[in-house]
């Protein structure tokens, strides 16, 4: 879990005069007033962590493209059989469109050429489409991360609050009844719970529609339109969100049990503050820390989920856009998704990484102090 | 107290490992309840369940019966999430050695190879392998364990990081055994048990992905799933929601049935441990 080397940091003495701790969780927060005030030196050590980030996410990238061009070679026929499919043509046709496409060079010439194109963000055309395969991805995009960027909001927000309440009292009746409820709600497959919220919802109740992203030629713009879409969406996010809000209540009330044992929430108590400011201002604020790693390390996870729920709920982002590929083998759409994706959770897991540098003043802090 | 009885001691896992049992019982008996094929056509279409004795579940749009598909479906389910957490941890195992045992040049390759399975969703991963090699029981359990095998290596990579600095390793090393012998005969055995401890997690994700693939279509078409059960109730939601939900609560009481009794192994063994 704990990926980045921590150094230590107070608002005593620099960091190279102290111990090289290397704590492990839940440690007390050092200083909790000084770091706030302190935006630059975050700065800093964001950029520095970023800097060194950047070079590894590249070597991965660089790996998965050629991960990519492995599986598009494996796939039975190539980009000129698929052409012809569509369009019809002679063996001579064949032969010279492999040549113009470079299908007839050896493998590494390929695989550069791929590179190349990649380089350019050329994906590849789209058979199934007629059109660029980067285009129809990026039409599809936005759709995605609004359904994925509300399901993480609700499991994060609700999942966290809750791991709250059931870490504030460990071993109580609401502990057990909210871990045993989670684990239950982790071991529903997305899809099903798709499923029964539209039975449920939809079918029975009527409250929401059965699917898509906004009502069909309905003319509406500005806030109706983003009222229509919301209301549109509550569906697919609720199924979405829920499996994964199980994760953030573990992990939190997890975490919190950890921190109870440490002495400072002893010292807390000693000095007679209330439960509840110890709960939220000691306890779960440094449980918080790994649910913010958990996200980064979870949006990979939560693209693979909205594939299946988009096709239930048939919402056109990208994860329908995967599933069209699939039904219509158009291997190199999926293979263009599945780039996007991994660049798509690069940048998440950069993201937290930069949030991690201005919520914990230890991360980055040796190398910006040295 | 021996781990037996505190197991035996906390509920849970004694309602997960109760469930287990019998689904492992109703998948082994499938074909003696349900001899023949489950897909062949059973009696009218849509019968609503507890309607005829006969057919209890009831049948489905083409009239197949539901609770032989239910208990053939469950060999499918047991199957491809054993056999696909038992891959992606030998791999697992085997990678995370070979790197934390290694060291160097072959870790940093091997690491950033599993950061980037990491980075590709492991569901579209699956779903591109699926489609591209074609569905089939074999290649659903391969596509499954490509995108499992990643959290097994790096655990078993820390655990083999502090082992390989222990006084045996050094003796394996004196008396001269071959470096490989070392990683594969003293260290990796030692730091399997916490790789162990991610089995329940990795079964129970192989299933769901298992119903989910099936789900869309790409389960082995010569095998009942309960993902392909779902899809195919999904046709009938609106008249006939209990073949969708069927299936879905026998998908949620087998994967909670892993989870609990996986989490009350865990918690009962020396491996809670090593884990924290």
């Amino acid at each position: 879990m704990w990926v980045l080397s921590f150094g230590y940091e107070s608002s005593f003495a620099p960091p190279s005069v102290l111990p090289d701790i290397s704590p492990t969780r839940g440690v007390p927060n050092a200083a909790p007033k000084t770091w706030l005030s302190c935006q630059c030196c975050a700065m800093t050590r964001a950029l520095i962590l970023l800097r060194r980030r950047l070079v590894g996410s590249i070597f991965v990238l660089l790996i998965v493209v050629v991960g990519t061009f492995l599986l598009l070679e494996a796939a039975p026929g190539d980009a000129v059989d698929a052409y012809i499919v569509s369009t019809g043509g002679d063996a001579g046709m064949i032969e010279l469109l492999r040549h113009r496409w470079g299908l007839d060079q050896s493998e590494l010439t390929r695989l550069a050429n791929y590179l190349w194109a990649l380089l350019h963000l050329d994906l590849g055309q789209s058979v199934t489409f007629s059109r660029p395969i980067r285009d129809v991805i990026l039409e599809r995009l936005p759709t995605t991360l609004l359904l994925m960027g509300s399901a993480t909001a609700l499991s994060f927000g609700l999942g966290s609050a809750l791991g709250i309440y059931a870490g504030a009292r460990p071993g109580s009746f609401r502990d057990r009844f909210l871990s045993i409820g989670s684990l239950a709600l982790y071991a529903v497959p997305g899809f099903w719970l798709g499923l029964v919220l539209i039975i449920v919802f939809a079918v029975d109740l009527r409250w929401f529609p059965i699917g898509g992203i906004e009502s069909i030629a309905s003319g509406k713009t500005g806030l109706d339109r983003a009222a229509d879409i919301a209301r549109h969406l509550v569906l697919p996010v609720s199924a979405l969100g829920f499996i994964y809000l199980a994760l953030y209540l573990r992990m939190m009330r997890a975490g919190m049990a950890e921190v109870w044992r440490q002495d400072f929430v002893l010292a807390a108590r000693a000095r007679g503050l209330s439960r509840q400011r110890i709960v939220l201002a000691h306890v779960a604020r440094n449980a918080l820390l790994p649910l913010v790693t958990m996200l980064g390390l979870q949006s990979a996870q939560m693209l693979g989920g909205s594939v299946v729920i988009e096709s239930v709920f048939s919402v056109p982002g990208l994860g329908r856009l995967a599933q069209e590929a699939v039904a219509a083998r158009d291997t190199p759409l999926l293979l263009g998704i599945i780039l996007v994706s991994a660049v798509l959770v690069v940048i998440v897991n950069l993201l937290v990484d930069i949030a991690y540098a201005f919520l914990d003043p230890r991360v980055g802090a040796s190398e910006a102090g040295a | 107290m021996s781990p037996l009885r505190r197991f035996l001691r906390t509920p849970e896992a004694i309602a997960g490992a109760v469930f287990l049992a019998a689904l492992f019982a109703v998948a082994l008996a499938a074909p003696l309840f349900f001899p023949g094929d489950p897909q062949a056509i059973a009696g009218p279409a849509l019968l609503p369940p507890f309607q005829d004795w006969s057919l209890p579940l009831g049948t489905d749009r083409l009239g197949r019966d539901v609770l032989a598909e239910l208990f053939h479906g469950a060999r499918t389910s047991l199957a491809v999430g054993l056999a696909a957490a038992a891959a992606a941890l030998a791999v697992g195992a085997v990678i995370g050695t070979l790197a934390g045992f290694a060291g160097g040049l072959v870790d940093e390759v091997l690491m950033r190879i599993t950061d980037a399975f990491q980075t590709v969703p492991a569901f579209l991963l699956a779903l591109a392998f699926v489609s591209i090699v074609g569905p089939s029981l074999g290649v659903v359990v391969v596509a499954i364990a490509l995108g499992a095998w990643t959290g097994p290596a790096r655990v078993a990579r820390a655990e083999v990081l502090s082992i390989r600095e222990r006084d045996f390793v050094a003796g394996a090393r004196v008396i001269g055994m071959h470096p490989l012998e070392i990683a594969f005969r003293e260290v990796l055995p030692n730091a399997l048990p916490p790789v162990m401890a991610l089995s329940s997690v990795i079964v129970a994700a192989a299933i769901l992905t298992e119903a989910a693939l099936s789900f869309l279509g790409l389960g082995d078409p010569n095998r009942v799933t309960w993902g392909g059960m779902i899809a195919e109730g999904r046709a009938v939601l609106r008249t006939a929601p209990f073949l969708s939900i069927i299936p879905g609560v026998a998908l949620v009481l087998t994967v909670l049935g892993v989870y609990l009794a996986g989490e009350g192994v865990v918690e009962t063994t020396a491996m809670r441990r090593s884990l924290s």
